[in-house]
């Protein structure tokens, strides 16, 4: 069985312009949307205290919030998280609050009202300090690992690949976290995990297909540039789709079984991989061509490839 | 040509695998509801106190399955949580304050396997439940007070070297301490006497205002916050082992952060009352005179207070403090020249004088140290809170041998671990920067057990989706790369659970689930690469080995990379991500052992000695 099996390497390159605009577009969409929207920034950034209670029947929501409102929270943002008995409450950092005790004022204020108490399941408590920082720290991260991936490829293959290669997961993360901003689906710390183990997941694509143009660039000594590309994408498509159907099946395991906690990991990943794999298609060597990447390039051969050529 | 390879290549992955499978073993084993007991004072638990207890037990009518005694500490194991909490309560009546009695889930691994180190992994407080406290530590203040210390220590040695100076002031915003002279060749007299005794303090003269301008160097303020960190992080040791909890971390995160977890704990604001507790020492002397026994009745003499001692027994102090525990600035335990332990303890320059004065009338009397602390008790105020309870215990008292001085040596102590001990306290006795806690997260333990749930089941139907996804795929070649997938999970379970410091996690659960998504690529690349020789009019044998070398390049470059953003991960990260970026390292690098190695002896070892026409692919 096999996905596809082409004779003719597909004319992926003849679409590289509307394939670079569209992208282009996405990108300032986001970028866009950081601007007006913002990121709906979690508990882990934006420090503040996070309650979740579990309650033996349907949570009434408004009773709740009145109850909050009347105990002092008037700020409390409730929502159900998972199941209409898992409820959510966050309560943001307010100068006069002692931030410690928050989480016991609350259950005591819903334990007073309910006439079965409320199971408390976790409190979470992020002093302002923490939130920064984190920020701080993922963003350095992020930065850390793309320059990290640019070294490493401008190392092993050639630098026009390395920017295509840096730029297109740039593309990646934007794109995700526009999703993010767009939705005003909350960023929490495990979405930042998710978005860069998807820089991970991404330059493996990424590679595999450059991996294939550098051989294909000794191969076909006859062709353009734009055939050379056609045929390394074409040749590596079943791999790039297959691997995406494995890991796209089992994030979707995660989507609608991991727990709503780990919802808006599956989330990002899911999104990052299908734009992932787009651009490793399109953006990455697209970028590579319009750079004017060439065969003269991608030579000599390492000993390496001279070694299979024996056999 | 054939695809042969030798059979000691068989030999070593297959043992390689046994080994990580037998390390795997243990996380299938249930945990068992246990006690753990310790003896308060770091003390040795004698074989004697574990019979009396399994004896209770047995009296009791609720006999343990087993009573062991390790490294020093009891360890209970009962069949049922019912039993273990009745337990809890026996074992406390029995063994009174003088012991520490924890409840706990110990795992239930046999002991063939404990026998060689195989443990299982240890879990995430998100997968067991708990509190998890993140505390800042006051560096400024632990900075401001050495600048006070100081200033004290300054105006004490210019008058013993009869140096004459206007004043001595501590400029706390600037970290300087501003010396002003009468006249400028005290200046030069002053930092020279001065820097001869610390080097480590950097000296500014100005000439015109007469004055001296001292600061304290870079690696002398590096060192006082070292101190300040290790001495908050000896005092939350000390106090998470009081509240008597299984397993706890106490961990230094950063420069100035101490990371508290305390696994099954779910009162969250008994451990903060706990970890925020106040604890302070007095120095007092022993009296001597008066009739202890008589006090004991209740016939207290005037001038005295009497105290327990931290081994149960009754002490007379005089009611005169000699010296308080916040001039404590070191305490170090170590051997005296007749090779009997010892605790050295410095003071500051106030201190010091202090105990000059008071021991000089005292060489010969005993003094005794008096821990004090504050604990919650019973007793709750009308909030829930507990009310913070007074405890004063005697925990040493010694023979003052000659008059005492900024550093002296309590010696007489039983043992080096009670050294230790005694010098862990005196430490805590006064803190010399303030915590803050700035990050707490409880989970519930419904919510821990549900999370383990659902990270096993995504896990189990996300490895199913694959394994058939694959098996239809490529067949006879999909099921080689469904055995090196499920090779895979052991080679990633048996090595997490080598590692002491790895700790699974909800988000370290996911990231083994993505590496079973991931861990095929290999394997795909692999096969789509013989199937592309295949396609070019190759031989079987000569597709299959041209397949796995030519795939080995493009895997090995796209799994550094993605090594590469997994290390920067764990670099950056803290907590969960730290947790993922683990899981997700491993799985990178064993799922390339299993699919390049592993998956190719199977391959030849099925394929590679027939002269085949065509490969089930």
């Amino acid at each position: 069985m096999q996905l596809f099996n082409f004779s003719q390497p597909l004319h992926f390159m003849r679409f590289k312009w509307p394939a670079l605009l569209l992208s282009v577009l996405l990108v300032i969409g986001s970028i866009g949307s950081f601007a007006t929207k913002g990121i709906n920034w979690g508990l882990d950034f934006t420090g503040g205290t996070v309650i979740e209670v579990g309650l033996n029947q349907s949570a009434d929501l408004t009773a709740m919030r009145d109850t909050l409102s009347a105990a002092g929270y008037p700020d409390a943002v409730i929502q159900l998280f998972g199941s209409s008995k898992d409820v959510l409450i966050r309560i943001p950092l307010r100068p006069d609050l002692v931030q410690e005790k928050v989480g016991e004022a609350v259950l005591q204020a819903l334990n007073a009202k309910q006439s079965t108490p409320v199971e408390l399941r976790r409190v979470e408590f992020v002093g302002p300090s923490v939130g920064e920082e984190l920020k701080q720290d993922g963003g350095m991260a992020m930065l850390v690992a793309l320059i990290g991936i640019l070294l490493y490829v401008a190392l092993r293959f050639e630098w026009r690949l390395s920017v295509g290669a840096v730029v297109s997961l740039g593309h990646d993360v934007i794109l995700t976290l526009g999703l993010f901003s767009i939705l005003q689906l909350e960023f929490d710390l495990t979405v930042l995990a998710a978005i860069l183990a998807l820089i991970g997941y991404s330059i493996n694509d990424t590679i595999v297909v450059f991996d294939r143009l550098r051989e294909s660039f000794r191969k076909l000594r006859e062709a353009t540039v734009d055939e050379t590309i056609d045929h390394a994408i074409t040749s590596t498509l079943n791999r790039t789709v297959i691997t995406s159907l494995t890991t796209v099946l089992v994030l979707l395991v995660l989507f609608f079984m991991g727990g709503a906690l780990i919802n808006g990991f599956a989330t990002a990943l899911l999104f990052g991989i299908a734009v992932g794999t787009y651009s490793s298609v399109y953006v990455a060597s697209a970028i590579a061509e319009v750079l004017g990447i060439s065969r003269e390039d991608m030579l000599p051969a390492p000993p390496a490839e001279n070694e299979v050529e024996q056999v | 040509m054939l695809n042969k390879n030798p059979a000691w290549r068989y030999v070593v992955v297959i043992t390689m695998l046994l080994l990580t499978l037998v390390y795997a073993l243990p996380n299938l084993y249930p945990e068992d509801p246990a006690l753990n007991i310790s003896a308060r004072g770091g003390a040795v638990i004698s074989e004697q106190t574990r019979l009396q207890l399994e004896q209770e037990f047995i009296r009791a009518g609720n006999a343990a399955a087993s009573v062991q005694l390790q490294d020093g500490k009891i360890i209970a194991r009962f069949s049922s949580a019912e039993q273990q909490l009745q337990a809890f309560d026996q074992a406390k009546n029995l063994l009174g304050r003088n012991y520490i009695a924890a409840l706990s889930l110990m795992p239930a691994t046999p002991a063939w396997l404990s026998a060689i180190g195989a443990t299982p992994m240890k879990l995430g407080l998100d997968l067991r439940g708990g509190v998890h406290f993140l505390l800042a530590v006051d560096m400024q203040a632990a900075l401001d007070k050495h600048l006070n210390d100081l200033v004290s220590q300054f105006r004490n040695d210019l008058r013993q070297a009869d140096i004459r100076y206007q004043s001595v002031k501590a400029n706390l915003e600037q970290g300087q301490i501003a010396i002003v002279f009468r006249q400028a060749a005290d200046v030069e007299q002053a930092a020279s006497l001065l820097s001869k005794q610390d080097s480590q303090l950097l000296m500014n003269q100005d000439m015109d205002s007469l004055s001296l301008l001292v600061s304290l160097s870079e690696e002398r303020q590096r060192d006082i916050r070292n101190y300040a960190l290790e001495q908050n992080i000896t005092i939350m040791r000390n106090r998470v082992n009081e509240i008597g909890v299984a397993e706890p971390v106490v961990q230094r995160q950063g420069a100035d952060r101490i990371v508290v977890q305390l696994p099954g704990v779910q009162d969250t604001a008994q451990a903060k009352e706990i970890l925020s507790a106040t604890a302070t020492l007095e120095f007092r002397l022993v009296d001597t005179d008066s009739d202890l026994t008589a006090a004991i009745a209740g016939r207290l003499p005037g001038n005295a207070e009497l105290y327990q001692s931290n081994d149960g027994r009754p002490v007379l102090l005089e009611k005169r403090v000699l010296l308080t525990g916040d001039h404590i600035t070191d305490a170090i335990s170590g051997y005296d020249e007749y090779s009997q332990p010892k605790v050295t303890i410095k003071l500051d320059t106030a201190g010091g004088n202090l105990m000059s004065d008071a021991s000089k009338s005292a060489v010969g009397r005993r003094m005794a140290t008096v821990f004090i602390e504050y604990k919650p008790g019973t007793e709750q105020r009308a909030d829930g809170t507990p009310v913070l309870v007074k405890q004063q215990e005697v925990i040493n008292d010694a023979t003052i041998q000659s008059r005492l001085g900024r550093d002296f040596d309590i010696t007489g102590l039983s043992s080096p671990a009670q050294a230790q001990h005694l010098a862990s306290l005196l430490r805590a006795g006064a803190l010399i920067a303030p915590i803050q806690v700035i990050e707490e997260r409880t989970i519930g333990p419904s919510l821990g057990k549900e999370n383990i749930e659902l990270g096993l089941a995504a896990i189990q139907w996300g490895m199913l989706a694959v394994l058939i996804f694959m098996l239809v795929y490529y067949k006879a070649f999909g099921l080689v790369a469904n055995i090196a997938l499920a090779a895979n999970v052991i080679f990633m379970v048996g090595i997490m659970s080598m590692i002491p410091g790895a700790t699974l996690t909800l988000p370290g659960m996911a990231g083994i689930v993505l590496t079973v998504g991931m861990a095929v690529d290999a394997n795909v690349l692999i096969f789509e690469r013989i199937r592309e020789e295949l396609a070019e009019g190759r031989s079987v044998q000569q597709a299959i080995h041209l397949g796995y070398d030519r795939a080995f390049a493009t895997i090995a470059d796209s799994n550094m990379t993605t090594l590469l953003v997994a290390l920067i991960l764990f670099g950056v990260g803290t907590g969960p991500v730290k947790g993922f970026a683990i899981t997700l390292a491993i799985g990178i690098i064993t799922s390339i052992f299993t699919a390049v190695v592993g998956s190719r002896l199977l391959v030849n070892l099925i394929w590679g000695g027939r002269r085949l026409q065509s490969l089930p692919l």
